[in-house]
């Protein structure tokens, strides 16, 4: 598949942001339409575009639009026509966008998106909150949370290549922490061009490509006649891109770029002999990995499960690791208003992953840095004195509102 | 400043007369537009004007709905749907997509015509803002045409911001209560994108009536470079309620009567033709709107104070406004009345 590079060239280091990091996937990924609409804090990125085009660093078309709606219309039909695009949003932009985010995967637009985590305002609020990208997870939408910007960049690549196999050709989008992400830097490496070349092929879009050489009809009627057979389609493509195609992406990655992300779906942090364990998503695995350097110090044998992909959610995978702690402690940084037991999103998927395994730990459930507020290490070690209690057969509530004001 | 960049575009001359214009159709068989549609002759005529290289991106609205079933697509060239308010951002990122690959050498350079239609309420109401927002970009090859039937008439025909004063939709049914329900002022909307974007080089209203200026104005709108609009009356026997035989001879009446004023702005200069032309310049009388309005079932609930009203409105769009017929600013202020 991918072809031998040269592994004399080297990596250069840079001190960049998460936001950064995405921009220069898009160079590296040579992006041909980039559409920009300014909302904080995913903007950042644009912001990083809009200098690679004004230095002649990125050879793209670059579009500041009027709206989200039209910013992600734009890439949309850019992407029908055969070009590689990047587009992005947070909160209620992202929620303004929403027609277009629905009928992206529906038209099998491999589009890649960033999307700066904010707080769905109102009341304003422009901290994190991960329920603006899981609107989308019903829909054909990719999701994966990365939590620095090494994981930023690398993803991005990797969302190219994974939303671009014709075995799965749907969008993909980058959830990544408003600000604890989008605005903190870390030292990163900067692949050489010649590697992701190597690794990410050109998008082919083959004959569903809007060209007067191949004049399809895109979006026809179908009605009751065809649509539960495209909605399947659909479905097949997700398990694809579970099953085959982000395995292989990062298999291909590890072999060319030299870097190992592992289980590509997430992150296991001293699970090896641990009694329990904490699941979240994002940057919350900061405060969560010196809480439990702390903790095993104490002899306090925490592990952390930390979800990437999010869509597709490896369920078996997840549901066999997890069946090996004696509890289980989820923390939300999202809301699920009326959801079964009034818990979190991430909480009610693992609940549901759990339920056909084989070993079935307790499950307790944490919303937790709703709007950007921080999540402290001593907030990660009340979590973890409840997860022990559920371990040790005392029963939790199934849901706690850390450091709510009563 | 640095020069704006454009693609290749195609040399599209006007058709002299009728008979020159080719036989080949790339809007065919496999629609299902009503008897009598004007909207799909619009379709026909501009994809016509185009040719064969051309991408055609179209709105929900009854041009998708019934020209699209699965299976029977009428057209033959590319189409492909774009969400109700979207035309201005399809034409826009279809265009985006072919200069960028032309120039990175990931496509074949060649003049390719980029056409997005939308109706009067996904143009007008909907779609105004990205309609707008593509007006500005002078870099891009796109022509906007608004098919303008005046009503949401996919959905049933409900009022929208372009459906005329006081008709009757499903939206505005006449009562016992309330015997006008819609007394909105129809949108000034080619005035308005011609007013509003100065570096856009034609923006043109046109009338499937006249075939030919019409298919001459949409090869103009293309010919002439970045992003283009195109406004087209669209009688509507469905919406309007009216005899399906009488579709031309409405779109004929509409600008006999001046309701519908024939004019381009091409490269800034402004021009109306055709009966338009003789209104403006006083050598043709205009027709009264009564003619026009009572062969509508959509104005059959008007009283003769209604259609005074209506035709004053008329007689001072050609008598008062500072462009008469184009642009809406009054040369002194005067009283404005509905009747009671």
């Amino acid at each position: 598949m991918a072809k031998v590079v040269e592994k004399a060239q080297q990596e250069k280091e840079a001190l960049i942001s998460g936001s950064e990091a995405i921009a220069v996937a898009c160079k590296l990924a040579d992006v041909d339409v980039i559409t920009a609409y300014p909302i904080r804090p995913y903007d950042t990125v644009m912001q990083y575009v809009a200098k690679l085009v004004a230095n002649g660093e990125l050879d793209c078309e670059y579009i500041v639009a009027e709206s989200e709606h039209s910013q992600f219309e734009i890439v949309k039909h850019a992407s029908a026509a055969g070009a590689r695009v990047f587009c992005g949003s947070s909160g209620v932009g992202w929620m303004y966008a929403f027609e277009a985010l629905t009928v992206t995967p529906a038209l099998r637009i491999p589009m890649v998106a960033m999307v700066g985590n904010r707080a769905l305002d109102d009341p304003g609020a422009f901290g994190v909150e991960h329920n603006d990208a899981l609107a989308v997870r019903d829909l054909g939408w990719q999701l994966v949370w990365v939590d620095n910007a090494q994981e930023a960049l690398d993803t991005a690549l990797i969302a190219y290549r994974v939303a671009e196999d014709r075995r799965v050709f749907l969008p993909c989008a980058i959830a990544c922490d408003g600000a604890f992400l989008t605005h903190s830097q870390a030292l990163t490496k900067i692949p050489p061009q010649e590697w992701v070349d190597a690794f990410l092929p050109p998008y082919n879009r083959g004959d569903l490509l809007l060209h007067p050489d191949n004049p399809i009809t895109v979006a026809p009627q179908v009605n009751e006649d065809w649509l539960m057979e495209l909605r399947k389609h659909n479905d097949e493509a997700m398990k694809r891109s579970k099953n085959a195609v982000i395995p292989e992406a990062y298999r291909d990655f590890e072999r060319i770029f030299n870097r190992s992300y592992g289980n590509p779906f997430f992150e296991e942090y001293q699970t090896e002999d641990a009694d329990i364990v904490l699941v979240g998503m994002g940057t919350l695995s900061m405060p969560v990995k010196v809480a439990i350097r702390q903790m095993r110090k104490e002899g306090k044998k925490v592990g952390f499960v930390r979800v990437r992909w999010f869509r597709p959610f490896p369920a078996e995978d997840l549901a066999e690791t997890l069946g090996r702690f004696g509890a289980v402690g989820v923390i939300d940084r999202d809301y699920s208003f009326g959801s079964p037991h009034f818990s979190g999103v991430l909480a009610t998927e693992v609940r549901a992953a759990l339920y056909p395994a084989a070993k079935r730990p307790p499950v307790v459930g944490f919303i937790c840095g709703l709007g950007g507020r921080e999540v402290t290490v001593p907030d990660v070690r009340r979590v973890s004195e409840m997860v022990f209690k559920a371990a040790g057969g005392e029963t939790q509530p199934f849901i706690t509102w850390m450091g709510i004001r009563e | 400043m640095d020069a704006i960049e454009t693609l290749p575009i195609q040399q599209l001359d006007a058709f002299k007369g009728v008979k020159k214009v080719p036989l080949e159709e790339y809007f065919t068989s496999g629609h299902r537009t009503c008897q009598g549609c004007e909207s799909a002759l619009v379709m026909k005529l501009m994809v016509k004007a185009a040719g064969p290289r051309t991408i055609v991106l179209g709105s929900t609205g009854c041009m998708y709905v019934a020209n699209t079933t699965y299976y029977s697509t009428s057209w033959v060239v590319p189409w492909m749907h774009t969400q109700l308010g979207s035309s201005g951002s399809a034409g826009l990122g279809t265009a985006a997509a072919l200069k960028a690959l032309m120039r990175k050498g990931k496509m074949k350079e060649e003049p390719i015509n980029v056409i997005a239609f939308c109706g009067d309420g996904g143009g007008a109401d909907m779609g105004l803002s990205a309609i707008s927002a593509t007006l500005t970009h002078p870099q891009y090859n796109v022509l906007i045409l608004l098919y303008d039937n005046e009503s949401y008439a996919n959905t049933d025909i409900q009022l929208s911001g372009m459906t005329p004063y006081g008709a009757h939709t499903t939206f505005s049914p006449p009562g016992k209560a309330k015997r006008l329900m819609h007394t909105r002022w129809k949108k000034n909307m080619a005035g308005m994108l011609a007013a509003g974007h100065p570096e856009t080089k034609y923006v043109g209203t046109v009338c499937a009536s006249y075939a030919v200026d019409m298919m001459n104005r949409v090869r103009k709108a293309l010919m002439i470079g970045g992003p283009t609009f195109v406004h087209s009356l669209d009688p509507c026997p469905k919406g309007w309620d009216y005899d399906p035989m009488l579709s031309h001879e409405l779109g004929e009446l509409a600008v006999e009567t001046g309701i519908w004023p024939l004019y381009e702005v091409e490269n800034r200069v402004l021009k109306l033709y055709g009966r338009s032309k003789g209104i403006a310049e006083k050598r043709s009388k205009r027709k009264p709107v009564r003619d026009y309005l009572l062969r509508q079932g959509r104005f059959a609930h008007f009283t003769d104070d209604d259609i005074d009203y209506f035709q004053a409105k008329i007689d001072d769009m050609w008598e008062k406004w500072l462009i008469p017929g184009v642009i809406p600013f009054w040369k002194e202020l005067e009283k404005d009345q509905p009747p009671a």
